[in-house]
């Protein structure tokens, strides 16, 4: 079923028999998973089979069931607060809607960690704003905007531009081209790409869209009924011989796969 | 995870198990309110603060609800001195009117209607906006970015309404006093500096400020409701919907407690 996990060195995410249940539905069902430093790792799967709910656990965001979720080795769960907060200060995330904070200017939103965590003065902070916002193609006139008044593809990029900001060791992506049409897409696949391999930083993406998935992914793994099903090289995924991955690459309503509806 | 059937009940049982069952959701829901509180003021008591957002709050809490709490004042006190005056006149005691018209207003009506304004104005305001917050995952977006969201935005809350509703209640004590003596001196024949002279003469220190330790006490609850609806909110704009609601009624219905409760407190003292 799946593969190997890497080796050689400590993983710098591991999900190590993480259970996570809604009420009577389980979403996860002891996931193992585990990503190397350095390494981006997409997983997709159909609706609804746990993985946003994998990288909310991974980002802290909420706690799982049972099992552990490792950073660089250590349980996050063990961990004192203020060496939790350290770990977790590492790490970035693109939200699928953007997540932008309605009530402050783009520039604000990019700086927002500098200037409300790192305490970075306004002016620093937003001159690096400004860079973050360079370095997704865009101006800095574009600072000054508020968030509603940017289409979705500009959000995005400026979700991008905040999660970058900071430099930080990990970025999870998740549904980054959801709602995008083709272009845009494909826009955001090569600046996603550009900020991970520039950063040197881990990255863990959650897809819908294989072209995403092939394009950012160094690894790909299949998440179904909340255990991974396969795990391969991104160049693999056409050619995995894995039923789950085939039906769901060729999107067919017949498979092993239960469609969400 | 807890298994969702449960046992047999005999049909006769039936009530019992549904009212134990309110019960233990109320006492849950109670408990998860007061530490949300806790956590809330520990917050706000202890650095670090974000003094930009606990601007932000105070403009909008106080300077931005000073209209409608002065209009409610106004129309209250003039209200109340027609009344207050006509009862006085059935033992010959009318001219009581403008003492009684100050008491009412400062320890009672001043403090609980600034609240149930605000009940209505800022709790409903706290819960859509954090509700929202809460829907397209800003509130993660916070945690995400090492900023702690009891620290940015529920501690600026509680701390901005608990400073500025006694404010505005010395506000509606002033404009509330005021509108009874335009009604005393304009339609019930009322001498202006009398008027003025026996209400300041009347009023005790304490009068006053047992007023503002209510208001200090209801803008924590009118903060916390807010709060804790938006913060708790699931399932989209709905959901949203439900936590304003739900924010403004216990709010409401948790100031008219806690007056009670103060008011028994105060008058034991």
């Amino acid at each position: 079923m799946s593969a190997p996990k890497p080796t050689g060195t400590t993983p710098k995410l591991e999900w190590k028999g993480v259970r996570k249940a809604f009420d009577s539905k389980k979403v996860l069902q002891g996931l193992d998973l585990s990503v190397a430093p350095g390494k981006s790792l997409v997983i997709i799967g159909g609706s609804g089979q746990g993985k946003s709910v994998a990288i909310k656990i991974a980002a802290g965001l909420m706690p799982a069931d049972s099992g552990q979720m490792l950073v660089d080795g250590r349980d996050l769960a063990g961990l004192p607060p203020k060496e939790r907060s350290r770990a977790l200060s590492g790490m970035g995330m693109l939200f699928q809607g953007g997540a932008l904070f309605d009530s402050l200017t783009v520039w604000e939103n990019v700086a927002f960690r500098l200037i409300n965590a790192d305490k970075v003065p306004r002016k620093e902070a937003k001159k690096r704003a400004v860079e973050a916002l360079a370095r997704v193609r865009l101006g800095p006139q574009v600072g000054d905007l508020y968030p509603s008044e940017l289409s979705g593809g500009m959000q995005k990029r400026v979700g991008l531009a905040r999660a970058v900001a900071a430099n930080p060791e990990v970025i999870f992506f998740d549904e980054p081209t959801t709602g995008l049409d083709p272009i845009t897409s494909r826009a955001i696949n090569a600046l996603i790409t550009e900020q991970v391999k520039g950063l040197g930083c881990t990255a863990v993406t959650i897809t819908h869209d294989l072209e995403s998935a092939r394009t950012v992914g160094d690894e790909i793994a299949m998440l179904n009924d909340g255990v991974i099903v396969w795990r391969g090289p991104a160049a693999d995924i056409d050619r995995s011989g894995n039923p789950y991955v085939d039906q769901f690459v060729h999107g067919r309503a017949e498979g092993p796969i239960k469609p969400a509806i | 995870m807890a298994s969702s059937q449960s046992p047999a009940v005999p049909i006769v049982l039936q009530p019992v198990r549904s009212v134990g069952r309110s019960v233990i959701d109320m006492l849950r829901t109670a408990g998860r309110v007061a530490l949300f509180g806790v956590r809330g003021a520990a917050c706000a008591l202890t650095p670090p603060w974000f003094g930009g957002q606990l601007a932000r709050q105070l403009m909008s809490v106080g300077y931005f609800s000073l209209p409608v709490v002065g209009l409610t004042a106004v129309f209250t006190g003039a209200a109340l001195a027609p009344n207050i005056y006509t009862g006085g006149g059935r033992f010959n005691a009318e001219q009581i009117m403008p003492q009684i018209v100050a008491l009412g207003i400062t320890r009672e009506l001043g403090p609980v209607l600034a609240a149930l304004m605000l009940a209505g104005r800022v709790s409903a305001a706290m819960a859509a906006e954090i509700g929202a917050m809460r829907a397209t995952e800003q509130i993660d977006a916070l945690k995400t970015l090492s900023t702690d969201p009891f620290r940015y935005l529920i501690a600026p809350r509680l701390l901005a309404t608990v400073i500025v509703l006694p404010l505005l209640v010395i506000v509606a004590d002033i404009i509330g006093i005021a509108g009874g003596w335009v009604v005393a001196t304009k339609t019930l024949d009322f001498n202006g500096a009398v008027y003025v002279k026996n209400t300041w003469d009347f009023l005790q220190d304490w009068d006053v400020e047992s007023g503002l330790i209510k208001a200090a006490v209801f803008g924590f609850i009118v903060a916390l409701m807010g709060c804790y609806h938006g913060y708790n909110s699931s399932g989209g704009a709905r959901g949203v919907g439900r936590a304003t609601t739900h924010a403004v009624v216990s709010a409401a219905i948790l100031i008219f407690a806690a007056d009670y409760l103060l008011t028994a407190v105060f008058t034991h003292k």
